[in-house]
């Protein structure tokens, strides 16, 4: 359904940003007690990080259908377009043989 | 007056023959000649019996005329003398018996006569062989008792006298006599019998029946050889009467030397008594002289006597043999009187017999010729027959098979008619029969068409209503089976097998699902596509996305508006769009909401891409299906008859 595709999309986008954001949170927690001496700034840094990170995975993720890999180039656009010319025929086909019996 | 009168009586009578005179004799002529006729054919009749039958066959009536003139015509004589002795036992009419019973009664009446006769004959053979019996045995016992009679009276000479000698001499003569007349009496018994058996042999013989001959013959002889017996047993006893006469005359002599002597001595001595042999005491001496003198002179006398006799010895004995030849002679003639007889009698019987075996011997041969004849008769009639019934039967058998082929030919004409008429027949029937079942095939393939056009209409009824099963979100039954039935009950239907192979594989595997499934999804899609409006290849970071969702808040948009006919520029917003495809589905056209869905570009197009496919699939099935229901109507229709 691909209709449903957007929302699984979203889904996956704020899991990765809920564990992004987690994970740089942690992290940043982790760093700025251990390293950074209670700083704010690794805390903030790591979220901030780990928070971009969750937007541009789902900005990319939101984007892959447009972005055309370079293997897939021209396949995906032939099957396509092979799509579109087999159900051309069909339709053809079949307005041919209306035609006919009608004749 | 009265000269005048005879005067014209004379002229009448003058005048009249000339003028009839000739019919007249014309017709006298003919009568004449017309009873002689059958005067002379009667009296002819009368003397020749064939003239007359044979007039009395040619000439109608005639035999009435005959039998009245002559009596009725004497019948021919052809039946035996004992039928019509016999005909008057006989109610019905005379008819000849047929030969087989005349020679039945012939032989019949003949067997009878020789029964008779044969009985006759071995009656009298009977008696007269008793009689011949009895007369031998008497003549036996007669010359037995001569012979004893001779023999004691020679014995009662030669031996002394003696009473019983005497007495048994009387008794052996008495006895003779006896006998003697028995073999008499029983002698004319056998004759006469003799008699009455060759008076019966005559009356045979003079019958001529030829099975009585041996009986006769045997008869004959029987008699011959009686008659035969009886002569010698006769002969005998006359033999052994002439030797007892002998000795009879010779005890006769001794007898009266002995009375005369006797008679000499009593007169010379009277008181010696007749059985002088026991006086040679009492005779005394004078006696005894005059006895010896008297026995002197009686040797003289005898020596005398002796002396002639020897002197007349030649004499006597001449005169005896003349008297024995003539005795001889006569004794001779006799005796060969009687064997002439019996050896004539012989030779007649041998004679008779003889020919009873010639004429057995020559019936026989007669019988075999005969037989010999009749066989060769029997086989040149058989020849004559075989040949006779070859000639026949090869007639008959041309005749047949003349017969036969006229036969065979009107057969074979007959038969040819029959059978060109029944090819005829067949022919047309034949042509019924195929019109009749052209007929029938079309109506079988009318019928079993309009059967294919229902059972494909029932099919695409079928697939028709798979098409309903379809619940809310889940598709219908897959169309398989229901496509498979349609395929199946349209085999030789291009259009409709073409028709039932367009439906799209997923419809058949999965199914389709209804429209009011997919106006439900549509709804629920219609927020999200109006959410992603703006995204699209070149505007697709987060933010865009933040933005299309804002624009989707805040932008209101008919629910349903209707689409025009023609789309526009502006028209091709989504949102527009996406309202002219909501009112497109409430109103049921889903052709025309996936045409405008369709419209539909980015994200949004990306977002409703499955649900144009559905509705493409569910657009094309629907389409094929009622493709398919307007052809099995059509065919249908055209396949049904108007009742």
């Amino acid at each position: 359904m691909s209709e449903k595709e957007l929302g699984k999309k979203w889904d996956r986008c704020l899991a990765d940003g809920a564990i992004k954001l987690g994970t740089g949170l942690g992290l940043g927690i982790v760093f700025s007690v251990l390293f950074f001496k209670r700083h704010t700034w690794p805390i903030s840094l790591g979220s901030g990080a780990g928070l971009g990170m969750a937007y541009a995975n789902c900005q990319n993720d939101l984007r892959s259908h447009y972005l055309l890999h370079k293997s897939e180039k021209v396949g995906c656009r032939s099957a396509f377009v092979r799509t579109c010319v087999s159900c051309c025929e069909r339709v053809e086909k079949l307005t041919n043989f209306v035609n006919n019996c009608v004749r | 007056m009265l000269r005048a009168c005879l005067r014209g009586a004379n002229a009448t009578a003058r005048v009249r023959p000339p003028h009839s005179s000739l019919p007249t004799a014309v017709i006298a002529t003919g009568l004449l000649t017309v009873s002689g006729g059958v005067g002379g054919t009667i009296l002819y009749a009368k003397w020749d019996h064939k003239f007359r039958a044979a007039v009395e066959k040619n000439v109608p009536y005639s035999d009435r005329l005959l039998g009245l003139a002559l009596g009725p015509a004497p019948q021919d004589v052809g039946l035996p003398v004992k039928n019509q002795v016999k005909s008057p036992s006989a109610a019905e009419p005379l008819k000849e018996r047929p030969v087989e019973e005349v020679a039945a009664r012939l032989a019949q009446q003949d067997q009878e006569e020789q029964d008779i006769l044969a009985s006759s004959l071995e009656e009298s053979l009977a008696s007269s062989a008793k009689a011949t019996l009895q007369a031998i045995g008497a003549q036996e016992a007669a010359l037995q008792a001569i012979t004893q009679h001779t023999h004691k009276l020679k014995e009662a000479m030669e031996a002394e006298e003696k009473s019983a000698q005497w007495k048994d001499l009387e008794a052996a003569l008495a006895d003779r006599t006896c006998s003697v007349n028995d073999a008499g009496t029983a002698l004319l018994k056998a004759n006469e019998a003799l008699g009455a058996l060759r008076s019966v042999i005559d009356d045979s013989k003079g019958l001529k029946i030829a099975a009585v001959h041996p009986l006769v013959l045997a008869a004959e002889e029987n008699l011959h050889n009686m008659i035969v017996d009886l002569d010698k047993v006769v002969t005998k006893v006359q033999s052994a009467e002439s030797e007892a006469k002998i000795v009879s005359q010779y005890s006769e002599l001794v007898n009266e030397a002995k009375q005369q002597f006797q008679r000499e001595v009593s007169s010379l001595t009277p008181e010696i008594q007749a059985n002088w042999k026991g006086l040679t005491g009492k005779l005394s001496a004078d006696d005894l002289n005059a006895l010896i003198a008297h026995a002197h002179r009686r040797i003289d006398q005898l020596n005398r006597e002796l002396a002639e006799q020897r002197v007349r010895e030649q004499i006597h004995i001449d005169a005896a043999l003349e008297q024995q030849k003539l005795e001889d002679q006569k004794a001779l003639e006799k005796a060969v009187n009687t064997s002439l007889q019996h050896v004539k009698e012989d030779a007649r019987l041998e004679q008779e017999r003889k020919l009873a075996e010639l004429r057995e011997v020559m019936e026989a041969e007669m019988r075999t010729q005969l037989r010999r004849q009749a066989a060769a008769h029997t086989d040149h009639v058989q020849d004559v027959l075989k040949v006779q019934e070859q000639e026949l039967r090869a007639e008959a058998d041309q005749v047949l098979s003349s017969k036969m082929l006229e036969q065979e030919t009107r057969y074979r004409q007959l038969n040819q008619e029959q059978l060109d008429n029944f090819t005829l027949d067949m022919n047309t029937a034949y042509a019924r029969l195929k019109g009749m079942e052209e007929a029938i095939d079309s109506h079988v393939v009318a019928e079993e068409e309009a059967r294919r056009a229902h059972q494909l209409w029932l099919s695409v009824e079928a697939l028709n209503y798979t098409l309903k099963t379809a619940d809310a979100d889940v598709p219908t039954v897959p169309l398989k089976s229901a496509a498979e039935a349609v395929r199946d009950s349209c085999h030789d239907n291009d259009f409709a097998m073409a028709l039932a192979s367009a439906l799209p594989e997923e419809s058949l595997h999965r199914g389709v699902y209804s429209e009011a499934s997919l106006r439900a999804r549509f709804n629920s899609l219609r927020s999200l596509a109006r959410r992603v409006a703006l995204i699209d290849e070149s505007h697709n970071s987060l933010y865009q996305y933040f933005l299309s969702y804002l624009q989707a808040a805040l932008l209101f948009e008919d629910k349903q508006e209707a689409p025009p006919t023609q789309l526009s520029r502006e028209d091709l917003d989504p949102f527009k769009l996406l309202s002219y495809a909501s009112y497109c589905l409430e109103h049921g056209d889903l052709e025309l909401a996936a045409k405008l869905v369709n419209q539909l570009r980015g994200e949004a197009r990306r977002v409703v891409e499955d649900w144009l496919t559905e509705a493409r699939l569910t657009l094309e099935t629907r389409q094929v299906v009622s493709l398919l229901s307007a052809y099995a109507n059509a065919v249908g229709l055209g396949t049904t008859q108007a009742p």
